[in-house]
């Protein structure tokens, strides 16, 4: 009895030592993907590209400027009187994304118009920044892709896009520059 | 595989049968790599090297794509993305330090696995092709690490390349035109890096197709071993799965820890600092020099100084320059002919006594003198040095091993690889009094343990 | 035996050809080899006293020192020498906090575009900037310099053998010839224009010697800037520049290599394990 006992353990320990031995190359192996996957991921120098300054002061209320923050078009635009209280006469409870004119634009800021030009359906660039281009039917920006509306407020009205266009943090460093990001 | 004992691959599962029907892919890594590849018993640690080399290879393709996903091959910018690679993306250091370093070690993992067939005449009837077919992948190997090492476009790259390409116009007639061809240019540049850089990409592809027609060629008449004596019987092989894969596992558990002890403590150490310094057309190093693994071949290259000419005339016949290529080129694709030179029915140095006083006393330090005279500056004693080493390598191949072969008496052969082994085999005629008697018990042990 | 015949007759051309032609006239010609005589003087790097902290396996940076040198390079160095694969915003890994380096990052000039007239203009630094070179190409540097192009500081260290020594030697090993040696190669000379360093490749340097006199410098960490002290100072900090990954790459390998050891041990248990069942017994 004693020595199958014996033999017992001896074939235990034995295949102990093959599995701790496989086991031990398998996490090896995953161990060392890490690396080949996460070079994948933004470099340092990708990831410090994260402020644009952007200055305001030329801005005529109506006019917009395109400029470029990490990588991606911003839209920069001044309202007017008339597209402000358009679109506040607008009921938030109404809308798909509901965000007032306030939220968007921020405090202490009257009429600065800050969104990513980066339709939330699938990304294309709308229309309506420049003089002259479609501003949909609601007077802000119209994607010519899938055809989605948004409000002088930048607010998803019609069509697919499931979101109001992104604004991005930002902030005004003085009277005329806003710093975004 | 062509013992008539090897195991026969037999799948155990519905799926594994449905798979095997369709398409015998895990029947052909069972009988490659698996239970069912009979391997000789007597293996020692420097038949891991096949192995190893098969993983060098695959670090290097893995590293690589890595790395050109962030390199790019433009002399503005080669340098600089290098650099990007260095400090900006995530773990890329790592990368480039194991992909820089994985090349030396490939190479020294090939030289170690070439040695070894030269040791233990492995290129002999009935292993030719595997030979031919290995000394091609050497080649390509080496295309591949040169072109590898101009890409970051440092000055050691630069005039690396430029050194290499303007081999090519010693060639009489075409010679410039070709080198002009090949660069795309009057000097490497721009076009030179591009090509160099797409076809760094491709020839490892190239060379894994190359492995693989080796590995087949290997499984037709199975592994070469110690002793050089054919396999005659079960008792002489075990399957390589589970014996060879342990055995390599642990071979390869220790050429990791070397390998990252490189990459991790002193990855600068195979390289040269002036590949630090970006390419500049205007202003040649100190000393170049090559990678270290193609020091003795630029050594041989180096040995010719002075042209050929008919004594007394001034007559050239041949350039010094011509002469170092040729025999650069010649001392690689002489190994193309070593199967038909060294002719002695005997495979394994360890039987042929006069062979192994030249291998050992002969060839080791001629290749030891190459490697330290391809690293040093061209002036004396190196050149010298490099002369004496490169008249005896191609004595040494093309007419020492053709006359040894001819008239050494190698010492007696056992009987089989079992009796090697054990000291004894039941099977053997006529058993010396040395081995009878103990046979017995020792083939009953043989069977694997579980 | 074609094959061999053939191989003997070649082997045997091959070899008479380097016999004959070189080898016999190089040996019979043999003279010692003649250095220049610059070789009479060079020596070879030494390291500060103490030594540098990221030296070893276990090394680490010393932040204080890479800061003072960091000062050294801006105060000194910057004049002549960029750091083009630097960004500001590395600063932040010598310990410096990120306002801190949106200031330091202000205090440089860098080139940019006039955003109303396009026009090439120059701008404070951002931190996702670059280091500026301090001159506009490689022709407005040579013609600042007498010829000599000041080589970008970046990787220095790496780009020279035993870099971070070598730096600190050459910085703080200005001098006068050895008069002793002088003697013995009467022709030596360091030209006009040039400065005699026993650390540099030939002795003869074109660059003036940048750190002259104890307290050039004022450290803002009241460390006493000694010539020594600055240049094993900037040597630290362009030791960093080549690779700011070194530490981290040393503090990754050791892990590794622990991993690796208990995987190799357990994978030869595990050789040993299969192969025990295969060994002869030993008679």
């Amino acid at each position: 009895m004693a020595d199958a006992n014996e033999a017992n353990e001896g074939v235990r320990r034995r295949d102990f030592i093959h599995v701790a031995a496989l086991s031990t190359a398998g996490v090896g192996a995953a161990a060392s993907a890490l690396p080949l996957v996460s070079q994948m991921a933004p470099s340092a120098d990708v990831l410090a590209e994260s402020t644009t300054d952007v200055d305001v002061s030329a801005i005529e209320a109506g006019q917009s400027i395109k400029t470029v923050f990490r990588k991606q078009p911003l839209f920069v635009k001044r309202l007017t009187p008339e597209e402000i209280a358009e679109a506040n006469e607008v009921d938030v409870a109404d809308l798909r994304d509901q965000e007032s004119l306030t939220d968007r634009l921020g405090e202490g800021n009257e009429d600065i118009l800050v969104t990513m030009g980066v339709c939330t359906h699938l990304g294309c660039v709308p229309l309506g920044a420049a003089e002259g281009e479609n501003k949909g039917e609601y007077g802000g920006y119209f994607c010519p892709c899938h055809g989605s509306h948004y409000d002088t407020a930048g607010r998803i009205r019609k069509g697919p896009a499931p979101t109001n266009l992104v604004v991005p943090d930002f902030a005004f460093t003085s009277e005329s520059v806003i710093r975004v990001g | 595989m062509s013992f008539a004992w090897a195991k026969p691959y037999e799948p155990q599962t519905g799926f594994t049968k449905w798979i095997d029907e369709k398409l015998p892919l895990p029947r052909l890594v069972y009988n490659a790599v698996g239970a069912g590849y009979p391997v000789p018993r007597n293996l020692n640690y420097m038949w891991n090297f096949g192995v190893l080399a098969g993983f060098c290879l695959m670090i290097q393709i893995v590293t690589g794509v890595i790395l050109a996903m962030h390199y790019a091959a433009n002399t503005e910018v080669a340098f600089a993305t290098t650099e990007h690679i260095m400090r900006n993306v995530n773990s890329g250091w790592l990368m480039r330090y194991a992909h820089a370093n994985g090349a030396s070690f490939f190479f020294i993992v090939i030289y170690l696995h070439i040695f070894r067939g030269l040791f233990y005449s492995s290129y002999k009837a009935p292993r030719e092709m595997i030979w031919l077919l290995g000394v091609v992948i050497f080649l390509l190997m080496m295309a591949t690490a040169f072109m590898g090492y101009v890409l970051p476009w440092g000055q050691m790259s630069f005039w690396g390349a430029k050194v290499i390409t303007g081999l090519f116009g010693a060639i009489p007639l075409v010679g410039e035109s070709l080198q002009v061809w090949l660069v795309g240019g009057f000097a490497p540049d721009n076009a030179a890096l591009n090509r160099f850089f797409s076809l760094h990409f491709l020839l490892p592809f190239v060379i894994a197709g190359v492995v693989i027609l080796h590995i087949w060629a290997l499984h037709i008449p199975g592994s070469s071993n110690p002793t050089g004596i054919e396999v005659k019987q079960e008792s002489d092989t075990v399957p390589f799965h589970p014996y060879y894969t342990a055995k390599d596992g642990f071979g390869l558990g220790i050429f990791l820890l070397a390998f990252t002890f490189m990459v991790f403590f002193l990855p600068n150490m195979l390289g040269h600092p002036d590949n630090y310094i970006e390419a500049n057309p205007l202003s040649t190093p100190a000393l170049i020099v090559p990678e270290w693994y193609f020091l003795p071949f630029y050594a041989i290259l180096r040995a010719f100084t002075d042209d050929l000419t008919i004594p007394f005339t001034g007559i050239v016949l041949i350039q010094a320059k011509l002469l170092g290529v040729i025999a650069m080129f010649g001392s690689i694709l002489l190994w193309f002919f070593l199967p038909w030179l060294d002719k002695s029915p005997v495979r394994s140095g360890h039987y042929r006594p006069m062979f192994k006083k030249f291998f050992w006393f002969g060839f080791i330090p001629c290749m030891i003198a190459l490697f330290i005279a391809g690293g040093a500056p061209a002036e004396q004693p190196y050149v010298l040095l490099s002369q004496i080493a490169t008249a005896y390598y191609f004595l040494h191949f093309l007419v020492i091993l053709p006359i040894v072969s001819q008239i050494e008496v190698p010492k007696p052969l056992p009987y089989s690889i079992t009796e090697s082994v054990l000291g004894s085999d039941d099977a053997a005629p006529g058993k010396t009094a040395s081995s009878g008697a103990k046979g017995a018990d020792d083939i009953g042990s043989l069977q694997p343990a579980e | 035996m074609s094959i061999r015949l053939g191989a003997i007759i070649a082997g045997l051309g091959i070899v008479g050809i380097l016999f004959f032609w070189s080898l016999l006239p190089g040996a019979i010609n043999y003279a010692p080899p003649e250095k220049p005589d610059y070789y009479a003087f060079k020596e070879k790097p030494i390291a500060p006293e103490g030594g540098f902290s990221f030296e070893g396996p276990f090394g680490k940076w010393d932040n204080a020192q890479l800061q003072r040198g960091y000062q050294v390079y801006k105060e000194v160095c910057a004049a002549c020498h960029g750091l083009k694969f630097v960004a500001f915003r590395n600063l932040s890994e010598l310990g410096y906090s990120e306002a801190e380096v949106q200031a330091e990052a202000a205090n440089w000039t860098v080139p940019g575009i006039d955003p109303n007239t396009g026009e090439t203009t120059t701008r404070p630094g951002k931190p996702t900037d670059q280091f500026p070179s301090p001159f506009a190409n490689d022709v407005a540097a040579a013609a600042a310099n007498n010829n000599a192009i000041p080589p970008d500081l970046s990787l220095m260290t790496k780009a020279r053998k035993d870099g971070t020594n070598y730096l600190y030697s050459l910085l703080s090993g200005y001098g006068e010839p050895d008069p002793e040696i002088a003697a013995t190669v009467p022709e030596f000379e360091t030209p006009a224009g040039l400065y005699f360093n026993k650390y540099f490749s030939n002795v003869n340097i074109a660059m003036a010697p940048p750190i002259v006199i104890d307290g050039q410098v004022t450290y803002a960490d009241g460390t006493e800037a000694t010539v020594n002290q600055m240049s094993a100072d900037v040597a630290a900090f362009l030791t960093w520049t080549a690779e700011p990954t070194l530490v981290k790459r040393k503090q990754t390998g050791w892990p590794v290599l622990g991993f690796l050891l208990f995987a190799t041990i357990l994978a030869y248990l595990s050789k040993k394990q299969i192969w025990a069942g295969l060994k002869p017994k030993k008679k």
